[in-house]
C-alpha cells in the first residue's frame, strides 16, 4: 500500500508517452482513411446516379446522428467478430483475434469519413462553376480535372471543416479506453487507480491533449495559408 | 437477433430509467451551459482584462481537451479531493456530491458554456454597433440595450450554431456511462451482461439515439423558424414562389 502511494508522475512518464504515441498513431491513420472516405462518400453523395447517392446520404445522417461512443462499442463488437471470422474463414489459426490498435483504427475512421463527407461535399459545392466549366473547356479529362481543378479549389474551403475534424479526432480517442485498448487515456486511468493521484494523472492527461490541440491549431492555421496562396486577401483577414 | 428481453420488466425499468436521466442531464446542461455561455461571451467582451484572459484560458483548456477526460478529471479527481476535505461528508450538500449526476451536470455545463460561449461571442461583436447606439438613444439603460436588444440580435445571428450545439450536447450523454451514472448505455451495458446479448441491447439505444437525434432537430428547427425576426431561409428557396 505504503510503495503503492509512493508511486508518482515519473514512475509514469514512460507508459504514458507511450500511449501518447498510440494516440498519435490511431489519429493520423484513422484521418487518413477518413479522408479517403469523406472523398469516396463526398462524391457519391453528387454523383449523379440516385442509389450511390443515398447510400452516401444514409452513412453520413446515421453516422452522425448516433453518439460516437456508442458506434465506436457497437462497432468494435462487430468489427472485432467480423474480422476475426474473416481471418477463420481464411484459414488462419485458430483463436486467431484481431488486434484492438486494427479495430481501433477501423472504427474511428469510418465515423470520420462520415463528417468528412459532409465537410467535402459543401466544399466541393463551394467552388465556382466557371472554374470547372472553364476545365471542361480545356478539355481536360474527368480525372485531370478532379485532382489539379476541383482538388486545389475545394482546399480553402474545405481546411477549416477539416482542421475542425482533426480536433475532434485526436478527442475522440479517448473514447477508445473505454472499450479497453491501451492508448493514452487508458494508460492515465491506470496510473491513477494505481497511484491514488487521481486528480495529478487527470490534469497531466488533460495538458498533453492540449498539447496536441494547440499544436494542431497552428499546423492547420499554416496550412490554410498555404492554401489560399494566390487567392484575393479577405477584408476580414 | 433476440429481443425477448425486452418484455422483462426488469430491464424495462433500467431502460426508461436511463431515458429520463438521459433527457434530465441534457436539459440542465443546455439551461445551465447556455446562461454560462452569456456570462463567457460577456467577460471576455466586456470584462475587466485580467477576467477576459482567465476566462479565455478557460475555453481553450475546455474546447482542447476530451470531454471524457474533463468528466474523470471532475468526478475522480476534484470528487476524490473533496471527499477528503474535513466536515464535507457531514455537510448537507455531500449527497449532490456523491451523485454521478452532479459531475455529469458539472462536465457538460462547463463544456457547453465554453463552445456556445465563443460562438456567441463571435455573434455579439457581428451585431451593427449602431444598433446599440440606437438603443442609447432611444434612452435604454446599459443593461436594457444588452438583454432586449444586442443579445437577441447576437442570438439570431448564431442559433444554427446553436442548435447544433445542443445536439452534440445530446449525443454526449453516453459517456456518462463510464461514472457509473445510469444513462441509456448503461442499462444497455447491465442488460448485456446479464443476458449475454452484445449487440441487441447497443442497437437498441442506438436507434433511440436515432430517434431521439431526429426529433431534437426538427423540435430546434421550428425553434429557429419561430424566433422573433428570424427569416425562414430555407424555407425561401424550397417555395419560391411565395416571395
Amino acid at each position: 500500500m505504503n510503495t503503492l502511494s509512493q508511486e508518482g508522475l515519473l514512475d509514469w512518464a514512460g507508459p504514458i508517452a507511450e500511449g501518447a504515441l498510440t494516440t498519435l498513431e490511431i489519429a493520423v491513420l484513422a484521418y487518413a482513411i477518413g479522408l479517403l472516405l469523406g472523398l469516396i462518400g463526398a462524391s457519391a453523395r453528387l454523383s449523379p446516379w440516385a442509389p450511390l447517392r443515398g447510400l452516401a446520404t444514409a452513412y453520413s445522417t446515421a453516422v452522425r446522428a448516433i453518439p460516437e461512443l456508442l458506434l465506436i462499442i457497437l462497432l468494435y463488437y462487430a468489427g472485432s467478430q467480423a474480422l476475426t471470422a474473416v481471418a477463420q474463414a481464411l484459414g488462419l489459426p485458430g483463436q486467431y483475434a484481431i488486434s484492438g490498435f486494427v479495430t481501433a483504427v477501423g472504427v474511428l475512421a469510418f465515423v470520420q469519413g462520415a463528417y468528412m463527407t459532409e465537410v467535402l461535399r459543401g466544399a466541393i459545392l463551394a467552388i465556382p462553376k466557371g472554374q470547372l466549366e472553364a476545365a471542361n473547356a480545356f478539355g481536360l479529362s474527368p480525372w485531370t480535372r478532379f485532382h489539379r481543378i476541383v482538388i486545389p479549389a475545394m482546399l480553402p474551403n474545405a481546411i477549416p471543416g477539416m482542421s475542425n475534424l482533426w480536433l475532434i479526432l485526436i478527442k475522440d480517442t479517448a473514447l477508445i479506453s473505454v472499450i479497453g485498448f491501451s492508448e493514452l487515456f487508458f494508460t492515465v486511468q491506470q496510473a491513477a487507480a494505481s497511484t491514488r493521484a487521481h486528480f495529478l494523472f487527470y490534469a497531466a492527461a488533460g495538458v498533453i491533449y492540449l498539447a496536441m490541440t494547440l499544436t494542431s491549431t497552428a499546423l492547420f492555421a499554416r496550412l490554410e495559408r498555404y492554401v489560399r496562396r494566390g487567392q484575393p486577401v479577405n477584408e476580414e483577414r | 437477433m433476440d429481443f425477448s428481453w425486452l418484455s422483462d420488466p426488469f430491464y424495462q425499468a433500467y431502460l426508461i430509467e436511463g431515458f429520463i436521466n438521459t433527457l434530465w442531464l441534457v436539459a440542465v446542461s443546455a439551461v445551465g451551459g447556455l446562461a454560462l455561455a452569456v456570462a463567457i461571451a460577456m467577460a471576455r467582451l466586456k470584462g475587466p482584462r485580467p477576467l477576459a484572459w482567465l476566462v479565455h484560458g478557460f475555453t481553450i483548456v475546455m474546447r482542447g481537451t476530451p470531454l471524457l477526460v474533463q468528466l474523470f478529471f471532475f468526478y475522480y479527481g476534484v470528487g476524490r479531493l473533496l471527499e477528503g476535505v474535513p466536515g464535507v461528508q457531514n455537510s448537507l450538500i455531500w449527497p449532490l456530491l456523491r451523485d454521478p449526476f452532479f459531475y455529469g451536470a458539472l462536465t457538460f455545463i462547463l463544456s457547453v458554456g465554453a463552445y456556445s460561449g465563443e460562438v456567441l461571442r463571435g455573434a455579439l461583436l457581428s451585431v451593427p454597433p449602431g444598433e446599440r447606439e440606437a438603443g442609447r438613444a432611444f434612452g435604454l439603460s446599459p443593461f436594457q440595450v444588452f438583454f432586449r436588444l444586442w443579445l437577441p440580435r447576437a442570438i439570431q445571428l448564431c442559433l444554427p450554431t446553436l442548435t447544433g450545439e445542443m445536439i452534440l450536447l445530446l449525443k454526449s450523454v453516453p459517456l456518462v456511462s463510464t461514472i457509473a451514472m445510469m444513462d441509456l448505455l448503461q442499462a444497455a451495458n447491465i442488460i448485456r451482461d446479464e443476458t449475454f446479448l452484445v449487440y441487441e441491447p447497443l442497437m437498441l439505444i442506438a436507434g433511440i439515439y436515432l430517434a431521439m437525434t431526429v426529433v431534437l432537430t426538427l423540435v430546434l428547427r421550428q425553434v429557429e423558424h419561430h424566433f422573433p425576426g428570424m427569416r425562414p431561409t430555407r424555407r425561401r428557396w424550397l417555395m419560391p414562389g411565395r416571395i
